[in-house]
């Protein structure tokens, strides 16, 4: 049997993996929610929020937690604008098209990322990556710990927007009665562009998180995304505190089932509950019945 | 303060609306009564921007009305849906304030104690989700939500729908209080004998056309709206 020790840090290292895992989550679930649909876009978004950290450090020598500032703002501008200007008015009020339309924007941004930096991984280097704290006998990685914090502020910020701002009530109003929502004088295709903003605001943060620790190249997003995916149906498709919680879990599952399957074979925890929660709970821990 | 001047609409080509007329003046109850399918709710559409017009005019409040639901609340038309439409997953109090949302914003907290001495059912259960109410406090909560907005007409879609003989009387008991208070109300409704007992004008739309209009007393009396509507 494994040490407490290492038993006690894989799961630390399990939860602090999964908040950024729940912050990718958290974007593709309000997306969901309100929007119903599966952003297909969601995991290319993140490859080009990425993109964008990287830009920084490598251009301008940009600290990628300073950029998430910037960042999370131009990223929730553009996916204002996205939906406003282009899914919006290209969806003509049917959902499906909605779901074709992501799946055109995700090939087409993986291409432009792939014309523009070719495949190649990139990373970022700094000496804060290989940084650690020391708490008694446990070796905890710095940037994971600040990850960490940053996803449980971002999720704490979203959920006071939801909850006590007209906007995030207005966001939550249009999730269950478009019409009803529309004859309040609610502007619904406002409220569409501001969810999938605020999903691209997340990835923006998630992605000056990631990059101090992890490496982009142009198909990165796919693996983030199939988690992200489990995560949401775990939690409950549109559920925000079921997407923080969901990504801990599975990050959990992840780092334990790496440590007893061996490194590779790490994943399989996570679909197998994927299929489990399908199987037993399909509305997922805090998802609302259809 | 409403005036609907031959006003056409449709959907994709079937046209539901040929040609209405109708208004609405100052402090009165107006009934639009008609069976199911005649354009009741086509009309409301309409009314409140859903549905843009082929042609004709809406004019309220002396002004053009925009063709669409936020000019619609802007100007202080406030549509209570039929179906209520209430938010089910958020409180009654949080349903209460996104009735101010575009309107009213300003004085929402008083807005909110009004509509709490008016329904002290709904204060009683505040924090509670909306779609956990019954079908007769989930009217109360649309109209409420409606009472929001500060309207200067309040359109009521089939208020009484799905409620009980006891419930449907309370409701027409509520909007006689609320139009005593000198709010307009257009009242588009099914229910024909209780909706002329409370209105002072009605319409009678048949075909997407309005067939019959005048006082309530006097469509009330006609020998044909007996005979087609009570059974008589």
């Amino acid at each position: 049997m494994y040490s407490p020790t290492i038993l006690i840090e894989a799961v630390i290292n399990g939860l602090l993996t999964g908040a950024i895992y729940a912050l990718i989550a958290l974007g593709l679930t309000l997306v969901y929610g309100v929007l119903h649909i599966i952003n297909f876009a969601h995991g290319a978004i993140l490859a080009s929020a990425m993109f964008a950290v990287w830009g920084l450090k490598t251009l301008f020598g940009i600290d990628p937690y300073l950029s998430i500032l910037v960042l999370a703002t131009v990223f929730f501008c553009l996916g204002y604008g996205v939906q406003r200007l282009i899914i919006g008015p290209a969806a003509k009020g049917e959902d499906g098209n909605i779901l074709l339309i992501t799946l055109g924007i995700s090939i087409f941004i993986e291409n432009a990322l792939l014309a523009g930096f070719g495949s190649d991984t990139r990373s970022i280097n700094s000496d804060f990556a290989f940084s650690i704290v020391e708490a008694g006998p446990f070796l905890i990685s710095s940037p994971r710990l600040v990850g960490f914090a940053g996803s449980l502020i971002v999720t704490a910020l979203l959920w006071f927007i939801m909850s006590r701002t007209d906007a995030g009530k207005a966001i939550r109003a249009v999730a269950r009665e478009k019409l009803g929502a529309s004859l309040m004088g609610i502007d619904v295709g406002h409220v569409y562009a501001l969810t999938f903003g605020l999903g691209c605001a997340a990835l923006a943060v998630a992605a000056g998180l990631l990059m101090p620790t992890f490496y982009v190249n142009p198909r990165i997003g796919g693996a983030f995304v199939n988690i992200a995916f489990t995560i949401v149906v775990l939690g409950g498709m549109g559920s925000i505190p079921g997407a923080m919680i969901g990504g801990l879990l599975i990050g959990l599952v992840e780092s334990l089932s790496g440590l007893l399957l061996g490194e590779s074979l790490g994943q399989i925890g996570i679909f197998i509950i994927f299929i489990l929660v399908l199987l037993l709970k399909p509305t997922g821990l805090f998802g609302a019945k259809a | 303060m409403l005036d609907v001047k031959s006003i056409r609409t449709g959907y994709g080509g079937v046209e539901v609306l040929r040609g209405i007329d109708l208004s609405v003046g100052q402090g009165e109850i107006v009934a639009v009564l008609g069976a199911n399918g005649v354009g009741k709710t086509t009309l409301n559409k309409a009314l409140s921007g859903l549905l843009a017009l082929t042609s004709g005019s809406i004019t309220f409040d002396g002004k053009p009305l925009g063709g669409s639901p936020i000019a619609a609340v802007e100007a202080g038309l406030i549509h209570v849906p039929e179906g209520r439409k209430i938010f089910p997953n958020m409180s009654i109090q949080e349903n209460l304030e996104l009735g101010s949302y575009r309107r009213g914003r300003a004085s929402r907290a008083r807005n909110m104690e009004r509509v709490y001495e008016t329904f002290p059912k709904l204060r009683q259960r505040m924090t509670q989700m909306a779609g956990t109410l019954s079908g007769g406090e989930q009217q109360m909560l649309a109209i409420g939500r409606g009472m929001m907005a500060e309207p200067k007409l309040l359109i009521l879609d089939e208020p009484s729908l799905g409620l009980s003989p006891l419930l449907v009387e309370e409701m027409f008991e509520l909007i006689k209080r609320l139009n005593a208070d000198g709010l307009p109300i257009m009242l588009v409704e099914q229910n024909v004998v209780q909706s002329l007992e409370i209105a002072h004008r009605a319409y009678i739309i048949e075909n997407g056309l309005v067939t019959m209009s005048g006082s309530a007393a006097d469509i009330a009396a006609d020998p044909d709206l007996k005979r087609a509507y009570l059974g008589l």
